[in-house]
């Protein structure tokens, strides 16, 4: 019997989607939205992500209605420029590698941004290593267009990065970060990879609002935009997790 | 701008009992939201006639009040979710029509599907999944030949109706079920149909558009969610209107359309946004350029790509399946965030050249560069109407190649297609009869080969920085295979026409 799940007509209006963000995935802020599951399939798993082992992550789990706390990443960045397409960020030949395979989840970590061209001297991971240095991505227009691999943000995330910041995402890479709670993608408001350098050392703070990147190499200060409803999203481990803390999945059967 | 265009006529079907008065041009002034109207196949006599769409002189008096106009995404969109409703910007849930993945993505789809629902979990229907090995086939790689065994797992495990699977790689003709490229074989199959919601894992889903539906690329984990579920979240995206007018000229292809586009409003341009369209070029557009065009709308940024459907889309459609289906079309009161109008009779062939679909440039004045190599093939440009114009072309120019050149048809049923079809005024020749005289690579086996390189025995793939002509759709850094490729996009026409120089070439030379 197919597991479906019925959703009560949402009354998700316009009003609860981040007006400042118009690439914001805003899907499951409204308690109003509901799944009443019908018929369910007999053995729910309780959420197990294959990332809480490994990653240190400052990810704080908690519940969908409440409001987002302060969050800081510290680390290195590593800077690209525009128009960053899936194939450099994972190139196709290393998509044979199912990111639900924890083995070859960590594979896929260890070839982040192996397909940037020669020019970029410095390599993201180190030949040999499976995790990189860099927790931060800075990169400038429509960041992670192209194909809509999923296989993108999983790698930069299974390598060990913790957002990107560009000035502006392709939709599908953004949509898949949100989805997967890999990455934060993080938008900034000016051409901030123009002003870093890979190597520099930073810190995001994000906050109910006003979100900052620092970068104390330079001693610049910038603004990010809010990630708005996609936060709690990502915070809670990606589009699976959020549904069954906001009770629209059912959790797993005792 | 101006709502009184032409170019939203919708097409209405109607069956041979109806009067024209039911299912014509009063439909348009029902009160209901959306016009719709439904398109029987059993109809005995079909007569498909064009209106058009009420002008916005309307007086509300007639319908009752004012009503907002949707376009034809916000339509499609909007009877999924069940609303009468729904403006750009709005989440919404959507109930998914068909869901397509294939051997790259199918099995992540699948573990996370497993992973969050259960391992005794079935999918939400397994008639509405259709799973497509093309990706990484014919090569010896271990992993992307274990890929399909997975799928072929779970399609027995969920009796998954729709798996075109394939089992011996030495000989694609020994495998009944196989097609090849997924988004050619959806279209070859009759899972695309006007007014449906199509998701696919693969960026390119928006091929389907073509056919007057919602069509777009979705992750794997948003794939998991909608086999157990049936449903996604979507933000409506707002419309931006192309408009094309005019007679095509006999060396353009909708390739050179689209990167014309592309070129026009940058690989950013239509990010979250719906591409409609539409105008008198379109609508003498074959379904194959039709798809063509859709193709790309990815790389303009775009979420999706529409165009309505006429006679010549409910012609495809009928002759491949009898699931009914009910086509949308933009009301002539419809909001469109921008407007773009082209005059086709004024265009010349394009290219895209490297590292970018949006690095534009006329054909002919590239004629300088050297090239290493031809690649005629995939989703874009690997159909049936695609190697008869690459087969038409290399027939008038009478001439031999100058470079390697690569022919991957893109299903099985495009390689039967090259190899049985007449090529018009080649006096009875197939294509793969002028391919060979022309000295073109044998056409391959047909799936999505080099377009995006691929395992390294990939048959085609860019293994030296060299320079190729392609009738694909990305030409970002190392897309092809190696880094320092350089990936000049192109029509079958031009790249073709390039083949025959050695350089890239502007196909009016052997076509006028």
């Amino acid at each position: 019997m197919a597991a479906s799940l019925q959703s009560v007509n949402p009354t998700l209006s316009r009003n609860l989607s981040s007006p400042n963000n118009s690439s914001s995935f805003a899907p499951f802020r409204s308690p109003f939205l509901r799944f009443n599951s019908t018929t369910v399939a007999s053995d729910f798993k309780p959420l197990v992500s294959f990332r809480n082992a490994s990653s240190s992550s400052p990810f704080v789990t908690r519940s969908a209605a409440e409001p987002q706390e302060r969050k800081t990443f510290h680390g290195l960045c590593y800077v690209v420029g525009d128009n960053i397409d899936t194939d450099q960020i994972i190139p196709a030949e290393f998509l044979t590698l199912v990111p639900s395979n924890p083995d070859e989840y960590e594979k896929l970590g260890s070839h982040a941004l192996v397909g940037l061209p020669a020019a970029y001297k410095e390599r993201f991971v180190q030949p040999g290593e499976m995790k990189t240095k860099y927790s931060i991505i800075i990169g400038g227009e429509n960041f992670g267009c192209g194909s809509s691999r999923e296989h993108a943000p999983v790698c930069l995330g299974a390598a060990g990065a913790k957002a990107v910041v560009a000035q502006s995402y392709a939709r599908i890479f953004f949509r898949n970060s949100v989805a997967t709670g890999e990455i934060y993608p993080l938008d900034s408001e000016v051409r901030v990879c123009d002003e870093c350098k890979t190597g520099d050392v930073a810190t995001i703070e994000l906050r109910e609002g006003d979100s900052i990147l620092i970068n104390h190499t330079t001693g610049k200060e910038y603004k990010l935009k809010a990630i708005g409803d996609a936060g709690p999203v990502i915070d809670a481990g990606g589009i699976f997790a959020y549904a069954r803390k906001a009770g629209m999945i059912p959790s797993a059967a005792p | 701008m101006a709502s009184s265009v032409i170019s939203s006529s919708p097409f209405v079907c109607k069956s041979s009992s109806s009067s024209k008065k039911d299912l014509g041009f009063s439909s348009f002034t029902k009160s209901s939201q959306i016009s719709i109207h439904r398109c029987q196949k059993k109809s005995i006599s079909r007569k498909i006639v064009s209106v058009m769409a009420p002008q916005k002189d309307r007086s509300p008096g007639t319908t009752g009040s004012v009503k907002t106009g949707m376009t034809m995404t916000e339509k499609i969109l909007a009877r999924a979710a069940e609303k009468s409703l729904v403006v750009p910007g709005d989440n919404i849930w959507v109930n998914v029509d068909v869901l397509m993945t294939h051997d790259v993505c199918g099995p992540g789809a699948f573990g996370i599907f497993k992973r969050e629902f259960g391992e005794k979990a079935k999918v939400w229907d397994p008639e509405k999944i259709v799973v497509i090995p093309d990706h990484y086939i014919f090569t010896a790689d271990k992993r992307a030949n274990r890929n399909v065994d997975i799928m072929r797992e779970h399609c027995k495990e969920q009796n998954i109706k729709y798996f075109y699977d394939i089992t011996d790689l030495g000989n694609f003709k020994a495998n009944p079920d196989y097609k090849g490229v997924c988004h050619v074989a959806l279209a070859q199959e009759g899972h695309c149909r006007p007014g449906e919601v199509l998701l696919g894992t693969d960026s390119h889903t928006c091929t389907a558009g073509a056919f007057g539906q919602f069509a777009t690329g979705i992750g794997n984990t948003d794939a998991g969610f909608v086999l157990g579920t049936g449903k996604i979240l979507l933000k409506v995206p707002p419309t931006m209107r192309f408009i094309l007018d005019g007679e095509m000229p006999s060396y353009l292809q909708s390739k050179d359309l689209i990167l014309q586009i592309i070129g026009e409003i940058s690989v950013a341009g239509a990010t979250y946004k719906t591409m409609e369209f539409s105008g008198t070029c379109i609508e003498n557009l074959s379904m194959e350029e039709r798809m063509t065009l859709c193709n790309m709308v990815v790389e303009a940024g775009g979420k999706n790509g529409v165009i309505p459907p006429d006679a010549t889309t409910l012609n495809y459609v009928e002759n491949r399946t009898s699931v009914p289906f009910e086509p949308v079309y933009s009301d002539g009161n419809a909001s469109f965030v921008a407007d773009y109008r082209f005059d086709v009779s004024k265009l010349e062939p394009v290219v895209a050249k490297p590292h970018s679909p949006d690095n534009r440039a006329l054909a002919r004045e590239c004629k300088d560069v050297k090239i290493d190599r031809v690649y005629i093939g995939s989703c874009t440009g690997g159909k049936t109407e695609d190697f008869m114009a690459a087969a038409k072309l290399f027939h008038a120019a009478g001439k031999k190649v100058k470079v390697p050149t690569f022919l991957v048809p893109a299903t099985q049923k495009v390689w039967m297609d090259v190899y049985a079809l007449p090529v018009p005024g080649s006096g009875g020749k197939t294509c793969a009869q002028i391919f060979e005289e022309a000295g073109c690579d044998t056409p391959a086996s047909p799936s999505c080969g080099a377009c995006l390189g691929g395992p390294a025995d990939t048959y085609a793939r860019l293994n030296e920085p060299q320079v190729c002509v392609s009738t694909t759709n990305r030409n970002f850094p190392g897309r092809m295979g190696h880094k320092e490729g350089q990936i000049y996009l192109a029509s079958p026409y031009t790249a073709a026409a390039s083949a025959l120089t050695g350089h890239v070439t502007d196909p009016r030379e052997f076509l006028q």
